[in-house]
């Protein structure tokens, strides 16, 4: 930043707060206004998120309660689900603090599990265009998965890793190995569903495939992790970088691996169909809850919606203990200063490694679940564009806050599923430009990753305790700065 | 760059070290191995191999070009710069526009004046790059330079993103063919071995730009006030040496080096696509760390090599794995080094590395 905006800033900072909102206040309403004159729904859509932003800050209640209700009132006569949506905001934001903080996780589950019956009744997003129907919401929820799983090397342990879409695709490739055609010699059958018994390769139950493709992958991450981790910093990002260059190469070329003639991977063709997953008959009859076969039932993609959802909550709840863990505090001392924690006993190569097994663990097992739900695994789904692109959801959501990880990955994934599609017609509608807006994502993620680490390093939602550690070099403030929370 | 010295090896050693003598014999038996695959090739299919030499060495030039763009860089500022292989890929596509559509060069053209225009390319596609590299430290690292070391590395690959949809933008997606302005024809011929005249260009332009880096660094003021800043930034601005300066002047430098290699690789190989750059990229870097990475003359020395190993891998006929597996090759090479001694094969043991 430039010596002549740093004093912008301070002056800025000087003004009495009457000020400084006023000022705010009337440059969001001048946008607004702008907007408004040129796409309606735009500029709406700006002043509702503007207001909802606003709202929440005013400190006397009786003027919050009314501006809420101001708020509310219209949106549920215009658009009912957005006046349910901002009402919701609003009762959640009204709760006291120590309540406000086991419900908002309790109201966003409940609201993520009854998202397929109520997505069909959702308003279009104006820019940003439809809700993702549920077969996205699965590739979504996938994705957030992975990048809870990175968030533990990159956001707990501090370990810059370029190569995790190699876990992602050892994932992916194991789940394909256990249930499918591809070793036809093999003959082995457990609990697999949908299949007749003499169907020659191995077929394993879905269930069981999970956790074998989970501590495969994370095992893999250990064999990576041991040679490579006493490596600094960005070496070690460098390693990983080839590690995920060379798996996914090792994918294209494994139909004749060393002219020998043992097809691995079926190269670039892929492994595909995969046994489907669901619970077999004889469960289904005893608990009717549970349905004998995803595939077979008319509304598949919420089965896998739901599935997915249940394994992302065992992810997050992992990842919450053992950040709070003797482990994951070790991996926070490491990420903050490596030679201090060392001398404070904490084995570093050890602690270094668990962080990357376990990382390995749930990228495995997103890649499975995505290996079964798409029933297919093909190499051009494993390029480095998508190790970045999970970082980049990590830096967005705020490296090592597990929520701020989770609402980025959530956008990004949303972003590269169906936005930025949306995004290039909306374009075309109403600026009269054509753009194929999805094939520049890489660069769009670009600037996301140079826009966040120049302004807001910590990401949108960070982690307290990370902030202190970005700017402590950055800025000349006191190591711990006393917050009024 | 000359690396910091630190506690001598020989101190820090303890008299009978089994994990290193393992790994010095293993690494003795994997140079070994490769070597006799060389000599058998050589015995099988002696002009074929000779050619594939050839042939490596010219990339092996390419591939010093960048490699010393990233070894400049990593020097001074101890950083990767993800994005310089894309700068590189810039030149290359700036070079198919400058030769094929402005200066209207086609498969034909001969003549002094082709010669002329083909320098003022390199030319023009060198300051375009130098200027492209060193805007992009001024943007994405420089108000970095005090933060935790892996957010520039972040902003490099957010740059390297960005440039080559730019390039994506510009000249499409697919690949974009260059004229083939460097004679192909032959030098010589002696028993099956081939030398062509397009080959020998890419040597002649890269040696005097590398003696021309040489001479910068060794025997100029500011190549002097490089040296003194890669040793130590703040001991380098108490001498008086304005260091923003002298990193944008290496960050330019490197471009120019990149832009060089962007010409030379349109023109010798004519065509380019936009995601070659950061692949290309990688490979020099390779290169870089093969040979010690923050010292010139071992960038050289690892680019040859590479190049000779990429060359052997894609063109020997006598157990090569071939093209397919190249970049796995590279980077096992890239693996193993950082692993094993990340000093490179030139460089003095530093502290950081092991």
């Amino acid at each position: 930043m430039s010596l002549a905006m740093v004093r912008a800033k301070e002056r800025w900072r000087e003004q009495p707060q009457r000020v400084r909102v006023a000022g705010l206040v009337g440059f969001e309403v001048a946008i607004a206004i702008a907007l408004l004159l040129w796409v309606r729904e735009l500029g709406w859509g700006f002043a509702w998120f503007a207001g909802l932003l606003w709202t929440l800050r005013i400190r006397e209640e009786r003027f919050r309660w009314g501006v809420e209700a101001a708020m509310t009132i219209p949106a549920l006569v215009v658009l009912p689900a957005l006046g349910i949506i901002t009402a919701a905001i609003y009762l959640v934001a009204e709760l006291p603090r120590p309540i406000r903080r086991r419900v908002t996780p309790v109201v966003a589950l409940g609201a993520a599990l009854a998202y397929p019956f109520y997505v069909s009744h959702l308003f279009t997003i104006p820019i940003f265009g439809a809700f993702p129907d549920v077969a996205t919401g699965v590739v979504m929820i996938v994705f957030v998965m992975m990048a809870v799983g990175l968030n533990i090397v990159v956001g707990y342990a501090g370990l810059l890793d370029l190569g995790y879409v190699a876990f992602y695709a050892t994932g992916a490739y194991t789940a394909a190995w256990f249930a499918s055609l591809q070793f036809p010699h093999q003959h082995l059958h457990f609990g697999a569903i949908g299949i007749t018994p003499d169907l020659p390769g191995i077929h394993l139950s879905i269930w069981l495939i999970l956790p074998i493709a989970a501590i495969f992958t994370g095992c893999a991450g250990i064999i990576i992790g041991l040679p490579t981790l006493r490596l600094r910093g960005d070496y070690l990002a460098i390693v990983t970088l080839g590690f995920g260059e060379i798996l996914p190469q090792i994918a294209r070329n494994g139909d004749n691996l060393f002219g020998t003639g043992f097809n691995l991977t079926n190269g670039p063709n892929g492994i595909t169909p995969l046994d489907a997953p669901g619970f077999g008959n004889t469960l289904h009859k005893a608990i009717p809850f549970l349905p004998a076969n995803y595939l077979n039932s008319t509304n598949s993609d919420r089965l896998f919606f739901w599935t997915a959802i249940a394994l992302l909550l065992i992810t997050v709840f992992c990842s919450w203990r053992m950040r709070d863990s003797r482990l994951g505090r070790a991996w926070i001392a490491i990420r903050e200063d490596e030679i201090a924690a060392a001398a404070m006993g904490i084995p570093l190569m050890r602690t270094k490694t668990w962080a990357y097994a376990m990382g390995a663990f749930f990228g495995g097992i997103a890649g499975a679940y995505y290996a079964v739900f798409k029933s297919a695994t093909f190499p051009g789904d494993f390029f480095f564009n998508i190790s970045v692109f999970i970082l980049c959801m990590v830096i967005l959501g705020g490296m090592g806050n597990i929520w701020g990880v989770i609402v980025g990955a959530g956008f990004l994934a949303y972003l590269n599923q169906e936005g930025l599609a949306n995004t290039g017609a909306w374009l075309s509608t109403n600026l009269h430009v054509s753009i194929d807006v999805p094939l520049y994502a890489s660069g769009i993620y670009g600037v996301i990753i140079l826009l966040v680490m120049l302004f807001r390093p910590e990401g949108l939602i960070p982690d307290r305790r990370h902030v202190v550690e970005l700017h402590e070099g950055v800025e000349d403030e006191p190591l711990y700065q006393a917050e009024t929370a | 760059m000359a690396t910091p010295t630190h506690a001598s090896v020989a101190a820090r050693t303890r008299p009978l070290d089994v994990g290193r003598l393992l790994q010095g014999g293993l690494a003795g038996l994997l140079v070994l191995a490769f070597l006799a695959w060389v000599v058998v090739n050589f015995v099988e299919a002696p002009s074929d191999s000779t050619n594939v030499i050839l042939i490596g060495i010219t990339l092996g030039c390419l591939y010093a070009l960048i490699a010393l763009g990233y070894t400049l860089v990593y020097g001074i500022l101890e950083l990767i710069n993800f994005a310089h292989g894309d700068v590189f890929m810039l030149g290359g596509m700036i070079t198919s526009t400058l030769v094929g559509t402005v200066f209207g060069l086609g498969a034909g053209s001969r003549g002094v004046v082709t010669w002329l225009l083909v320098v003022a390319a390199l030319l023009i596609a060198m300051i375009f790059c130098g200027v492209v590299n060193a805007t992009i430290e001024f943007i994405a690292y420089r108000p970095l330079r005090s933060a935790p070391r892996l957010a520039p590395l972040l902003t490099a690959i957010g740059v390297s993103f960005i440039l080559e949809d730019i390039a994506l933008a510009i000249w499409g997606p697919n690949f974009v063919s260059v004229p083939q302005v460097f004679p192909e024809s032959r030098l010589f011929t002696f028993h099956g071995i081939v030398y062509e005249w397009d080959k020998l260009i890419v040597v002649l332009i890269t040696v005097p730009v590398l003696l021309a880096l040489v001479w910068l660094v060794q025997y100029t003021k500011q190549g002097k006030a490089m040296r003194a800043t890669a040793q130590d930034m703040d001991a380098a601005a108490m001498m008086g040496i304005n260091v923003n300066r002298t990193v944008s002047f290496t960050f330019l430098i490197a471009g120019g080096l990149a832009g060089a290699a962007g010409l030379l690789y349109a023109l010798y190989v004519t065509n380019l696509g936009f995601q070659q750059g950061f692949q290309l990229g990688l490979i020099a870097f390779t290169a870089a760390v093969f040979g010690g990475i923050g010292n010139l003359p071992g960038a050289v020395l690892g680019a040859v090599l590479i190049g000779l190993i990429q060359a052997m891998n894609e063109g020997f006929v006598w157990h090569a794995p071939g093209s397919d597996w190249t970049q796995s090759i590279v980077f096992s090479i890239l693996i193993l080094i950082l692993v094993f001694r990340p000093e490179g094969l030139l460089g003095e043991q530093v502290q950081e590395g092991g």
